[in-house]
C-alpha cells in the first residue's frame, strides 16, 4: 500500500485540491482499491461495526452533553429531564446507554475473532497492542460515563473502583485522595469524570486511526491465516468489503434497536434509578455486564493487593499474547487442540461474567478461582506449550485454493 | 473433533446447572412476585388512561401524604401517552395545590399551582421526612424503574425475547398486597412490618391501603388488589412517560431496518456474484 | 467477467438504486432527533406559558418591567400628557410608521405593553429617558417615544408588541 496512489480525480476542482492535500487518494487507496482477502467471513465485519458505534457514542454523547449538568445536586435530575423534556431525549439517552453495551459486545467479538484466527501474530503485534490500548480506554470511558448518572450504582461503583488504588503500598491512599479531589467520592470527582469522559473518546478515535493504519500496513488477516499470494486471493475493498460490512452492520443495528426501543433497561441495574445516597450502600454493588468477568477475577483473590494485580493483569496479559502463543500456525481452523482450549477460554470468560453477579462466597468463589486459574493458565501455560506440542492440520496452498476447496 | 467439543460443552453446562441448584440461598433472597397482565407490556403496549387516572387518584389521596413526585409537573397529566387529562383538567388539578413562591418584596408566600409547577413534596427535605415517618419515604418519580427482582437462568434469557420490562410494577403490586402476619419464628424488629415480597421481609412502611379507602368513579372494584395494580401502572407512567412513543417509533425503526437489511443482503449477493 | 445482459443490468441497477434510496432516507431520519433535540424542550416551553399581570398597583406615569419567555416586558401606565404626545404626530414622518391606536388595545389606551428589547442589537432601553419621554437605549443611542416607536438612532423598528389581552380593566394576560 506504500507509494503514491494511482488515483486521478476526473473533476478539475478535485484535481486542484488533490495536488495540495491528497485526501482523495488516501481514501481511495485505503477504502476503495485496497486489496482485501476474498475469504473473509462475517466475523470480519465487526471492525466496521465498531467504527460506526464509536461514531454513534460520540454523536449521542455530544448532544446529551448539551443538556446534562455535572453537579451532584443536579446530575440525576438533568438525566431525568433529558428523558422527559428534551425532544427525543429518551431516544438519545437509551441510544447512548445501550450503545455502550453494544460497543463492548462488538469489541469482545472482535477480540475473540483475533484470538481464534491468530490475527495478533507477526507482523500484526503492534496492531493487536493498539487494540488493547483502545480496549483499556473504552473501559475507562465506560466506567466514568456510568458514574455521571449519579444513581446509587454510579456512586458506589465509583467508590469501589477508586478505592482499588488504595491497595498500592505506601502511596495508595494519597493517590485515592488525589483521584477523588476530596475525602470521598463527591462533586470534584463527578466534574473531573465528566471532563475525562468527554475527552477519552477522542483519544480512542486517535488510537483507532493508528490501529487502521497498522492494519493497512500488514493487510487483513483471513480465516486461513496465510497471506494473500496473488491478485486472485484478494478483491478491492469497495464494493466487496464495503457492502458486506454494510449488511453486517444493518443486522447489528436490528439487534441494537431491539434493546433501545423494547428492552432499554434490560442490561442496566434498577438501583441506578435511585439517586446517589452516600449514607446507604446498595444490597449488592454490581458493575455493568461488560466488566463482570474482571470483577469476578478481582474478588476471587482473597488478598486486596493481589486481587487488584490480578484484575489489571488479566487485561494487561493480552498485550503479551503475540509472544505467549508460540505456534507458527495462525488460524485456529488448522489447530484442533488449540480450538478446544480456546472455546474453554470463551466459556471461562462467560462463566466469570456470571459469577461476577453472585456474592463471593461458598461454591461461587471456588468456581471463580478455578476459572481465574484457567484464564491465566490459558495465556501463560497452554498457549506457549501448544505451539511446541500441537500437531496442526495441513495448511492450504493459498486463499483462493482454500475457497475452491470449500466449494468442492 | 466436533464430538469432543460437544461433549466438553455438555459436561460443563451440566456441571454449571448442578452448581446453580446446589448453592445455598443468600440471606437477602427475594420471593418472586407474581406476573401481572399490564396493558403497557409488549411491543404494542399502551397505558390504559382510565387506569392511570385511578392510579393518580390513589397517589393524590394516599401516597402523596408521605411520598414526593418531584419530576412530574401538573402539565404532564395532560401529555400524550399519559392519563389523558385535558389541559383544563390538569390546570384545575394544579390550582388545587398551594405552591411556595416569593412575592415582589422577596418574602415567602403561597400561590395556586400552574401547569408548569412540579408536584409539591409533602416534606421540606429528607431529614424532615424521616423525622415525621421514621425512614424517609423515597421519591416516586423513578420508583417503578428502581425496583426489580432477579430472575435466574434461563428465564432472564427468555425475558430479552419476550420483552419483560415490567419487573418494577409487578413487584410494587405484589408488595402492596404482600402485608401479612409474620410466620412463627420470624423476629420482626421494632417499628417494622412483615411483607412477603420485600427483600428480608422487614419493611418500614405500614400497609398503605385498605379495601374501600379510595372511591372510584368508573365502577372499578375498590379493593387493595385493584388499587395495587392501578397505582403500580401510574407509577410506571411516572417513571417512563415516553413508553408509548418509544414503542411506536421502535416499530417504525424495526420495519425500516428489516427492509434495509434485506435490500443490503440482496445487494451484497449481487455484488459478490461477480467473484464467486 | 461474464457479459451481463441489459435486462440483468437494469434489475441490478434497480436493486442498487433502491438500497441507496432507502439508505438515504434512513440517514435523513437519523438526523431528525439530533437536530430536534436542540429546539426548546418541554420544560422551557412550559415555563414560557402566559403570565397574568395585575395592573392595579401601577401608578399613573409608572413603567414596570416583568418577564415573559425570558424577555423583559415594559408595562407603561401613561398619563394624559403622554398619550397626547403619542397621538399628536405625523405618522408618516416616523422611521417605522405606526399610529398610537395600532399599538394599544381599544378602550385601554392608557396602557402600553411592549417587549423591552431594543430592535437594533438587543439591549434593554432605559425608561423615562431621551427626548421623546419614552426610552433611551444607552448602547448606541436609539430613542423611543411614549408609544414605544423608534424616533432617533440606529434601531430600525418600533419596540415589538407581545401577544396580550385584557382579562379585566386591571388584569392582562401576556402570551
Amino acid at each position: 500500500m506504500s507509494g503514491p496512489s494511482t488515483y486521478q480525480p476526473t473533476n478539475r476542482a478535485m484535481r486542484w485540491f488533490e495536488k495540495r492535500l491528497p485526501i482523495g487518494g488516501l481514501i481511495h487507496s485505503s477504502f476503495v482499491a485496497y486489496p482485501t482477502p476474498r475469504n473473509l467471513n462475517y466475523w470480519w465485519t465487526f471492525g466496521g461495526i465498531l467504527s460506526f458505534m464509536l461514531g454513534v457514542q460520540i454523536i449521542t454523547g455530544i448532544v446529551l452533553a448539551m443538556h446534562y449538568t455535572p453537579h451532584v445536586d443536579m446530575a440525576f435530575r438533568s438525566v431525568e429531564a433529558i428523558m422527559r423534556d428534551v425532544n427525543y431525549g429518551w431516544l438519545l439517552r437509551y441510544l447512548h446507554a445501550n450503545g455502550a453495551a453494544m460497543f463492548f459486545l462488538a469489541v469482545y467479538i472482535h477480540m475473540f475473532r483475533g484470538m481464534y484466527y491468530g490475527s495478533y501474530k507477526e507482523p500484526r503485534e503492534v496492531l493487536w497492542i493498539l487494540g488493547v490500548i483502545i480496549y483499556l480506554l473504552m473501559m475507562a470511558t465506560g466506567f466514568m460515563g456510568y458514574v455521571l448518572v449519579w444513581g446509587q450504582m454510579s456512586f458506589w461503583a465509583a467508590t469501589v473502583i477508586t478505592n482499588l488504588f488504595s491497595a498500592i503500598p505506601g502511596v495508595g491512599d494519597t493517590i485515592v485522595t488525589w483521584l477523588w479531589g476530596g475525602y470521598a467520592v463527591g462533586n470534584p470527582t463527578l466534574n473531573r469524570f465528566y471532563s475525562l469522559h468527554y475527552l477519552l473518546p477522542f483519544a480512542i478515535a486517535g488510537v483507532v486511526v493508528l490501529h487502521v493504519w497498522a492494519l493497512h500496513v500488514a493487510g487483513q488477516n483471513n480465516p486461513t491465516g496465510i497471506d494473500p499470494k496473488s491478485d486472485k486471493d484478494t478483491v478491492p475493498f469497495t464494493p466487496y468489503a464495503t457492502i458486506k460490512d454494510a449488511f453486517g452492520l444493518s443486522c447489528f443495528l436490528i439487534f441494537f434497536a431491539w434493546f433501545v426501543f423494547y428492552i432499554p433497561n434490560y442490561l442496566g441495574h434498577a438501583d441506578n434509578y435511585i439517586p446517589a445516597n452516600p449514607a446507604v450502600t446498595p444490597a449488592e454493588i454490581v458493575p455493568e455486564w461488560y466488566y463482570l468477568p474482571f470483577y469476578a477475577i478481582l474478588r476471587s483473590i482473597p488478598n486486596k493487593l493481589l486481587g487488584v494485580c490480578a484484575l489489571f493483569g488479566s487485561i494487561g496479559i493480552l498485550a503479551f499474547l503475540p509472544w505467549l502463543d508460540t505456534s507458527p500456525v495462525k488460524s485456529g481452523r488448522y489447530r484442533p487442540l488449540f480450538r478446544q482450549f480456546f472455546w474453554l477460554f470463551v466459556i471461562a470468560c462467560v462463566g466469570l461474567g456470571w459469577l461476577g453477579t453472585k456474592q463471593p462466597e461458598g461454591v461461587y468463589v471456588i468456581a471463580a478461582r478455578i476459572l481465574t486459574f484457567y484464564y491465566f493458565a490459558f495465556f501463560l501455560i497452554v498457549l506457549p506449550l501448544l505451539g511446541i506440542f500441537e500437531k496442526t492440520k495441513p495448511l492450504p496452498n493459498s486463499i483462493s485454493d482454500s475457497v475452491l476447496d470449500a466449494k468442492a | 473433533m466436533a464430538m469432543n467439543m460437544q461433549r466438553t460443552i455438555f459436561t460443563l453446562v451440566l456441571a454449571c446447572s448442578l452448581v446453580a441448584l446446589a448453592t445455598p440461598a443468600s440471606a437477602e433472597e427475594q420471593v418472586s412476585p407474581p406476573r401481572q397482565k399490564w396493558s403497557f407490556a409488549g411491543p404494542f403496549g399502551k397505558y390504559d388512561e382510565a387506569q392511570l387516572q385511578r392510579g393518580f387518584k390513589i397517589f393524590r389521596e394516599v401516597c402523596s401524604n408521605c411520598h414526593s413526585m418531584d419530576m412530574l409537573t401538573f402539565g404532564n397529566l395532560a401529555d400524550a401517552g399519559g392519563p389523558g387529562f385535558s389541559e383544563a383538567q390538569a390546570e384545575a388539578v394544579a390550582a388545587e395545590y398551594k405552591i411556595k413562591d416569593i412575592d415582589d418584596k422577596g418574602q415567602p408566600t403561597e400561590r395556586a399551582g400552574r401547569l408548569a409547577d412540579h408536584i409539591p413534596a409533602p416534606f421540606a427535605n429528607a431529614l424532615a421526612a424521616a423525622a415525621a415517618t421514621g425512614v424517609a419515604p423515597p421519591d416516586m418519580s423513578t420508583l417503578a424503574k428502581a425496583r426489580s427482582y432477579s430472575r435466574c437462568f434461563p428465564w432472564f434469557v427468555f425475558d430479552a425475547f419476550t420483552q419483560y420490562q415490567e419487573q418494577g410494577p409487578d413487584y410494587i403490586a405484589a408488595y402492596i398486597n404482600g402485608y401479612k402476619d409474620p410466620p412463627s419464628g420470624f423476629v420482626l424488629p421494632q417499628g417494622g412490618h412483615y411483607n412477603e415480597y420485600f427483600p428480608g421481609h422487614n419493611t418500614a412502611m405500614p400497609p398503605p391501603l385498605q379495601d374501600g379507602q379510595v372511591t372510584y368513579d368508573d365502577g372499578s372494584p375498590q379493593t387493595v388488589q385493584q388499587y395495587s395494580k392501578d397505582v403500580a401502572a401510574f407509577l410506571m407512567w411516572a417513571a417512563e412517560p415516553k413508553l408509548v412513543e418509544r414503542k411506536r417509533v421502535g416499530f417504525q425503526v424495526m420495519i425500516f431496518l428489516i427492509v434495509f437489511a434485506g435490500l443490503l443482503y440482496f445487494t451484497k449477493k449481487k455484488v459478490w456474484s461477480a467473484v464467486h | 467477467m461474464t457479459t451481463v445482459s441489459s435486462a440483468e443490468h437494469s434489475r441490478r441497477d434497480f436493486l442498487y438504486i433502491a438500497t441507496g434510496a432507502i439508505g438515504a432516507v434512513g440517514a435523513a431520519a437519523a438526523l431528525v432527533p439530533l437536530i430536534a433535540q436542540m429546539n426548546p424542550d418541554a420544560s422551557t416551553i412550559a415555563a414560557g406559558a402566559p403570565v397574568e399581570i395585575d395592573l392595579a398597583p401601577i401608578a399613573d406615569g409608572q413603567i414596570i418591567k416583568v418577564f415573559w419567555r425570558s424577555k423583559p416586558i415594559f408595562i407603561f401606565h401613561r398619563t394624559k400628557k403622554e398619550i397626547d404626545e403619542a397621538k399628536n404626530i405625523d405618522v408618516n414622518s416616523l422611521p417605522d410608521p405606526a399610529t398610537d391606536a395600532e399599538r394599544t388595545k381599544p378602550g385601554h389606551e392608557q396602557w402600553l405593553v411592549v417587549i423591552g428589547i431594543c430592535t437594533h442589537l438587543g439591549c434593554i432601553p432605559l425608561a423615562h429617558q431621551g427626548e421623546y419621554d419614552g426610552w433611551f437605549c444607552p448602547c448606541h443611542g436609539s430613542q423611543y417615544d411614549t408609544a414605544g416607536r423608534i424616533r432617533k438612532g440606529p434601531a430600525p423598528k418600533n419596540l415589538v408588541l407581545p401577544p396580550y389581552a385584557f382579562l379585566s380593566d386591571t388584569k392582562i394576560r401576556i402570551g
